[in-house]
């Protein structure tokens, strides 16, 4: 029992990054714009959110500039899928690398150094006095509880008013929503952008509250887990909840089982392993339902052409 | 009508250029207000284009626009909407996972919160003002073409529109829903609505139109009072020659026998039964016509034939072979020809015309040298057939999705009839064509009756199955409910049969 509540204790600050990044992602793949850049944001967002607190020891300021950082990146790739309508995989691709390379440019002096600032725990009232559980689950800091509260929000606008409809639509036929007067343009640039926001606000989490520390590539592939998770979440930001604690538990569990003696180069392919069988199971469940990717998923869409 | 009338729509040298086609010519194009005015033209003439202008998803090259009187530019659809004009277009502009409602109301102002419900009550307002029902719940992919085009009118008057674009509105739908619709439209005109309604069926256009302007090849040939024309002159207008209506029909000795389906059964996608226990048979030089109101099997009927189905039970055979739920591959090698329906099916917008030209037969030994294509060879066979199935294209390798309408549908009948099949399976082959292209692919089929193929012929124009047929198979439901020769037929009959009131014993059943 201890162990199970300590385990989900873990899982939830580990899964917190993904469930930023996931639900950027669901916003902007929902207006039909893949972005493969999402590494890359986190990564920009992580050295952005340690250097800032690290020099200013403010960290919503560290968060918000991080959080910027990741959107510039994201509107680099808007500028490329959208207006130039180049191919998204290679934009988004090129802009991973592009953050990692100038992440660790940009992180050099800060390798090794400790963090003092940081967030303290919030309890929540009467929950958190609750014998065993209350400390286990209601004392985490404030960028969980914002996670948390994005998902119901973010499911409301997407799904019971005009900005989601207009989202949702862009992604499964710009041109129907181009007839009604939509700015199919306007909408993918705020959807990219959007996502590119909360991706760098995921990487700063990890440096800032995770970590918190700044090391070369910290993000070790989470940009990769957040676009699978997409898909697992089939495009729905409740489900991407349960995918980003869900893989916050696998994580942990790599943590766990080491001192038990198993090969820590098997344990490294575990998320990745995990990964597979949930796009594997997601896949069926996806046909059954009969839900797939937006429809106009990665096509640029230009007015004239038939 | 009187000299003063300020016309609502007034298009004034209109031009259109896309790679390789002048869309529209100096095009001039008046419609007054109150009138239900009808576009006519060929498959290419540049119809949906000066539409296109008109509610602002093109900008022309050059010429000018006045709405009431006033000239305007129209840069994008959200302009259009502003001025006035709604537009139901040929493809429905739908996001089919979405509900009825969910459509509607996208792209509106006000509501934050709410949308679809919000709009509910306007929504059944509009249904009931012009019978346009359709349950507001429901997934746009749930529904008949018949009710996406009802969504799509209600779309339209949500807006405000009072001059409605109505591109093809009737290619899709059943006779029933025809009729349906002019009554709307009639309506709509009645209460001072401006309707442009464009069409290549000159009865349509001869019973609900004012007038008619008739474009051919991006020019306007005439605009005329409907009252003062008829059917010859418009066809002739448009097609730039008389077209014969009737056509000539050889009497032909019948061969061996071609497809022999015994008691057979499939499954539509929801896992239903769509066809049950039907049975018939085709001989070399015969056409059979299947007749019906679409959705009773047709679709199913052929998909198995041509292996995209699988059989549930019963058996076909194709020349004396069974064929039962094999391959396409394998089918297609035993000369079955299959045009589907829904064109882009067996086509590839993206690729070129020549590459769709040999999707089917690039294994062919003449069209590979070693590991590589024989470019030449292809090429050469490519050019033969767009110049003997007269294919209108910029060149052979400008992609398929640039073609218009009737020329897919060329480009696709090329392909599958140049083989020489023995038995040719063509659903709804003309539909969506303009006359003179009708009258193209209705001579083709002919020809390959008297070349000996056997044709089955699926068509919901009951005119077109009764020209070329020689019998008419009647499907309900998935059953056959009788076979009759298309000469003195008995219209009424196959009506009733139609609508599943009469049943003849089918004399092939069980033999
Ligand atoms: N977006 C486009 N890009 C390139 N060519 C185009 C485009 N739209 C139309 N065309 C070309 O312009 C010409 C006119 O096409 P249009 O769609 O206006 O014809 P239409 O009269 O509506 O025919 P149909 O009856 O087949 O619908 C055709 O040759 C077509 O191939
Ligand atoms: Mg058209």
């Amino acid at each position: 029992m201890q162990f199970i509540l300590s385990a989900l204790r873990a899982a939830i600050p580990a899964g917190t990054p993904l469930l930023f990044g996931t639900l950027g992602e669901v916003y902007t793949e929902r207006s039909g714009v893949l972005n493969l850049g999402i590494e890359g944001m986190m990564i920009m967002g992580s050295v952005t959110a340690f250097g800032v607190a690290h020099t200013t020891g403010n960290v919503w300021l560290a968060i918000l500039l991080a959080a910027l950082a990741g959107g510039l990146l994201a509107l680099l790739h808007a500028f490329a899928s959208i207006t130039l309508k180049v191919n998204q995989v290679v934009s988004g691709l090129a802009i991973t690398m592009l953050g990692l390379g100038v992440s660790g440019m940009m992180g050099k002096r800060y390798i090794g150094q400790p963090l003092d600032a940081g967030f303290t725990a919030v309890d929540i009232p009467l929950l958190s006095d609750i014998p065993i559980f209350g400390p286990l689950l209601f004392q985490f800091d404030p960028l969980v509880y914002l996670a948390i509260l994005l998902v119901p929000l973010l499911w409301f606008v997407l799904y019971r008013t005009r900005w989601g409809l207009s989202l949702r639509s862009v992604g499964e036929s710009p041109a129907t929503a181009d007839a009604l007067g939509v700015n199919v343009v306007a909408v993918r640039y705020g959807a990219v952008f959007f996502g590119g926001l909360l991706a760098g606000v995921g990487g700063a989490y990890l440096s800032v509250v995770y970590a918190p520390a700044w090391i070369e590539g910290m993000t070790a592939g989470a940009g990769w887990i957040v676009i699978a998770l997409t898909i697992f979440a089939m495009w729905d930001p409740l489900r991407a909840l349960l995918g980003a604690y869900l893989f916050g538990g696998v994580r942990v569990l790599q943590y766990r089982l080491q001192p038990l003696g198993i090969s820590p180069n098997l344990l490294a392919m575990l998320p990745f392993i995990f990964t597979i069988l949930v796009l594997v199971a997601s896949a069926g469940e996806a046909m059954r339902r009969r839900i797939g990717a937006p429809a106009a998923l990665m096509q640029p869409y230009t007015r004239e052409e038939r | 009508m009187s000299e003063e009338v300020i016309p609502v729509v007034s298009m004034r040298g209109i031009e259109k250029r896309f790679p390789g086609v002048l869309a529209n010519d100096r095009v001039d194009f008046e419609v007054r207000p109150g009138e239900i005015h009808a576009l006519l033209g060929e498959n290419g003439a540049g119809k949906t284009t000066l539409m296109n202008i008109l509610y602002g998803i093109y900008q022309p090259d050059g010429g000018e626009i006045l709405i009431r009187g006033e000239s305007v530019v129209i840069h994008s659809p959200r302009e259009a909407i502003e001025l006035g004009i709604g537009m139901v277009h040929q493809h429905f502009r739908l996001v089919t996972s979405h509900s009825v409602a969910e459509n509607i109301v996208l792209g509106l102002p006000g509501n934050l919160f709410f949308p679809e419900q919000a709009a509910r009550e306007k929504i059944e307002e509009f249904s009931d003002r012009y019978n346009l029902t359709v349950d507001p719940e429901a997934r746009i992919w749930q529904l008949s073409a018949g009710e996406q085009q009802r969504v799509e009118i209600i779309k339209a008057l949500y807006r405000g529109a009072e001059i409605l674009i109505m591109d093809e509105p009737t290619s899709m739908l059943t006779p029933g829903e025809v009729e349906d619709l002019f009554t709307v439209l009639r309506r709509m005109a009645n209460e001072g609505n401006t309707i442009i309604f464009i069409s290549h069926k000159l009865d349509e256009v001869m019973a609900v139109s004012d007038r008619v302007t008739v474009l051919r090849q991006g020019r306007v040939e005439a605009t005329l009072e409907t009252a003062q024309t008829e059917k010859r002159e418009l066809a002739r207008l448009m097609v730039g020659r008389e077209v014969l209506f009737r056509i000539e029909k050889n009497e032909i000795k019948l061969g061996e026998e071609v497809l022999r389906i015994e008691g057979l059964h499939a499954l539509n996608d929801k896992g239903l039964p769509a066809i049950s226990g039907v049975s018939l048979r085709i001989a070399r030089g015969e056409i059979l016509g299947i007749a019906g109101v679409a959705g009773n099997g047709q679709r199913e009927l052929v998909e198995t034939i041509a292996g995209l189905r699988p059989a549930t039970g019963g058996h076909i055979f194709v020349s004396g072979h069974e064929i039962t739920s094999r391959s396409p591959r394998e089918i297609i090698e035993k000369d079955v020809c299959f045009v589907p329906g829904e064109r882009l099916t067996a086509l590839v917008p993206e690729m070129s015309v020549t590459e769709n030209l040999i999707l089917k037969t690039y294994r062919d030994q003449r069209f590979i040298r070693g590991l590589f294509f024989n470019t030449r060879e292809i090429n050469s066979h490519a050019d033969d057939l767009i110049e003997r199935y007269a294919v209108t294209t910029p060149t052979r390798d400008t992609p398929l999705k640039l073609l218009s309408g009737g020329n897919i549908q060329r480009v696709m009948l090329a392909r599958e009839t140049s083989g020489k099949p023995a038995l040719l399976i063509a659903a709804h082959p003309t539909s969506g064509l303009d006359v003179g292209a009708i009258e193209y692919i209705w001579q083709l089929l002919l020809k390959e009756r008297e070349r000996g193929t056997a044709v089955l012929l699926v068509s919901e124009d009951l005119e077109e199955a009764l020209t070329l047929s020689d019998r008419i198979a009647v499907i309900f439901e998935g059953e056959l409910m009788g076979i009759v020769p298309s000469v003195d037929t008995d219209l009424e009959e196959i009506g009733l049969m139609m609508a599943g009131a009469h049943r003849l014993p089918v004399p092939e059943a069980g033999e």
